[in-house]
């Protein structure tokens, strides 16, 4: 039963990764997260017309919806009245508030509960089963399966597409390729992906499995083919450890799933190797120390032979000329020591021929 | 429909109403500031990463006293806004992904805490649920109380930095030319835009309080050119699609406040967005039409 749950899980975050990166790419993130508040109405609406949440009705109305969404908002940009960001925000609320008004009037009359298409819930998802050639398996595994196979499909066939569509959207234009095309196309996709995963973890933390791996990656890599491969990695791994962590605690698996996205978004956030906070600030110091020594070599150099020599080239001095604190300007000392740059004779910094080198080739700039 | 005496002697209606009056002129002013700097969407995650913050104020004071809840959405609402903008000056990511990480992640985690705290001994915590929906009709007079009072002193903040707001709005760069303290005034901005939110989420709940901020302003900039009357504009709209949605909501069994505000906000915003005398599409298409007769 569990080990279910772990499969479904992890088909849902590899099928979000995917779309996720082109999404993430492209800045437009927040697609999904109103991709998946409009799903709402979709479902109510298809339900009415099907009678059951048997028929595939509800789950086409929902791509539908989501689909009205993506045009609204692109038509609403395109009138250049509104931003891409006050165009997400003004059409989505609306859609999910046509949905939660449907529910609450005939809450009677159907059995979609908003917390459940909103929250998701895991557990409950492996007693929804289907016959599969014989073999008796969740309706959800096969239904992530099979979209987690037509994202792959889609990336591979469309790959060198959508990258050039990606990064240069008017060099795919001139060349004869359809950016608007392939646009619907990856929003399409993304709805498919939303809808299949909103009945396993709900429709707003699919917007973490969709958004999270994928920014992880953006951090990690430079390759497309990479991220691709990071994002997937990323996002199934967090949600294994996701589902571990709630089932210990037992708490939301849905939201500790999406937890652990977030942490190990933060992971790559401080220490990715290039990109990471952290080597970053090391970086600006290291670049910052390295720049002084220069300098401390140079202002020797200047003063080499001079009549003020033995005033200016004392290291006490540096505080004062260079306006160094003290700190700074003994650690740049060390440091210049310890690689052989200077040497101290008497209470005077003197250049060592390394040092005399490297203060001519810092000037030669 | 329900006449004027029946509204004022019926106590949760008149609550309701003032409520939703109170809470859609703050969030129309406000949001005319979020969506000239461009963080019309910032609401949406800002919402949503308050949730932790309920349910942690809750554990931690074990009270429903609605102030209580409240500071605690709005430093989970802040922290996350701190998040936001650190992502994006120090790494290559983008406000949205930013916004998507912030917003998906913070929700997952109060959802965690929320499962927590329903299995807590003393867990009548029903009233943590009407965060996510908003529920109009839980609010009682200390409520409406507390949100006149906020709103107040949030909205007299803005009133006093009208220019340094202004001024932070339209040309940032400028500002911190002339001397103008800009992180620090970012930082008030956008936490005035977070009180607006906070206040508004136990009426509209998590989800859709982002269009409170959105719509209102949106409505109001087609209209006018001129930042005063637009957050004027905006207020006024805002009061009134929340005085008409909870006047509505009462009058329909089953009819959920917070979507029927919402709703009116976009109805006001869509014909606003067509039919306005300068900006609006309607005008556009004449205005080309004309040119083009002309010409040919």
């Amino acid at each position: 039963m569990s080990l279910e749950i772990i499969v479904i899980a992890a088909l849902v975050a590899a099928a979000c990764a995917i779309p996720g990166v082109f999404l993430v790419l492209r800045r437009m993130s927040l697609m999904s997260d109103a991709i998946s508040h409009s799903v709402l109405p979709g479902i109510v609406i298809g339900f009415f017309l099907a009678g059951s949440l048997e028929s595939p009705l509800p789950l086409v109305g929902a791509v539908v919806a989501s689909m009205i969404t993506v045009v609204l908002t692109e038509l609403l940009y395109r009138s250049k009245l509104l931003k891409s960001d006050a165009a997400i925000g003004m059409v989505f609320p609306a859609m999910f508030s046509v949905g939660v008004i449907l529910v609450s009037l005939y809450a009677g009359n159907i059995h979609v509960d908003t917390d459940a298409v909103l929250l998701g819930e895991l557990v409950f998802a492996p007693l929804d089963r289907v016959n599969f050639f014989g073999l008796s398996l969740a309706k959800s595994l096969v239904w992530m399966s099979v979209i987690l196979l037509v994202n792959l499909v889609l990336v591979t066939c469309f790959y060198k597409e959508l990258k050039l569509a990606t990064f240069d959207g008017g060099m795919a234009q001139s060349l004869g390729f359809r950016p608007v095309l392939l646009h619907y196309g990856l929003m399409l996709v993304v709805s498919i992906t939303t809808v299949g995963a909103f009945d396993s973890v709900g429709s707003i933390l699919v917007v973490a499995f969709v958004i999270a791996p994928a920014a992880a990656a953006l951090l990690l890599t430079d390759r497309l083919s990479t991220m691709l491969v990071t994002a997937v990695a990323i996002g199934v791994v967090s949600s294994v450890a996701g589902f571990f962590v709630a089932h210990s605690l037992d708490l939301s698996i849905a939201g500790s799933m999406a937890t652990m996205t977030g942490c190990a978004f933060l992971l790559a956030f401080l220490f990715s190797p290039k990109r990471g906070l952290l080597s970053r600030i090391f970086g600006t110091w290291r670049t910052k120390t390295e720049f002084a020594i220069k300098m401390l070599l140079v202002h020797i150099l200047h003063h080499e032979g001079n009549v003020e020599a033995i005033d200016e080239c004392r290291p006490e001095h540096l505080t004062e000329h260079i306006n160094w604190s003290q700190g700074f300007a003994r650690k740049v000392v060390k440091r210049s020591l310890d690689r052989g740059l200077i040497e101290i004779v008497g209470t005077m910094m003197v250049l060592s021929r390394q040092g005399r080198d490297g203060a001519r080739e810092a000037m030669e700039y | 429909m329900i006449n004027l005496s029946e509204f004022f002697s019926d106590y949760t209606l008149r609550n309701v109403s003032l409520g939703a009056l109170i809470l859609g002129f703050g969030s129309g002013a406000l949001g005319c500031f979020a969506l000239l700097r461009r963080q019309s969407l910032l609401g949406d995650a800002v919402s949503h990463a308050a949730l932790p913050g309920i349910v942690l104020a809750f554990i931690i004071s074990q009270s429903k006293l609605s102030l209580v809840l409240l500071a605690g959405a709005g430093i989970a609402g802040l922290v996350g806004t701190l998040f936001i903008l650190g992502i994006i000056r120090s790494s290559k990511l983008d406000a949205d992904s930013a916004q998507g990480i912030v917003l998906s992640v913070f929700f997952g985690l109060g959802l965690m805490l929320l499962t927590w705290v329903q299995k807590l001994p003393n867990a009548s915590q029903s009233g943590l649920d009407r965060y996510l929906f908003g529920q109009a009709a839980t609010i009682v007079e200390s409520d409406l109380l507390t949100m006149a009072v906020v709103e107040g002193v949030a909205l007299l903040t803005m009133l006093i930095f009208w220019k340094e707001f202004k001024l932070l709005s339209f040309d940032p760069g400028f500002g911190t030319a002339i001397g103008l303290p800009r992180k620090v005034l970012d930082i008030a901005l956008t936490g005035l835009i977070v009180v607006a939110i906070v206040i508004g989420l136990s009426m509209v709940g998590v989800i859709l309080m982002s269009a409170m901020l959105v719509a209102p302003a949106v409505a109001a900039r087609q209209w006018t050119d001129k930042l005063g009357s637009m957050v004027a504009l905006a207020a006024v709209f805002g009061a009134l699609a929340g005085l008409a949605g909870s006047v509505v909501s009462a009058s329909i069994a089953n009819l959920p406040t917070g979507p029927v505000v919402v709703l009116i906000l976009s109805a006001i915003s869509a014909i606003s967005l067509l039919f306005s005398p300068h900006r609006g599409l309607l005008s556009k298409i004449l205005r080309r039409y004309r040119i083009q007769e002309k010409t040919t």
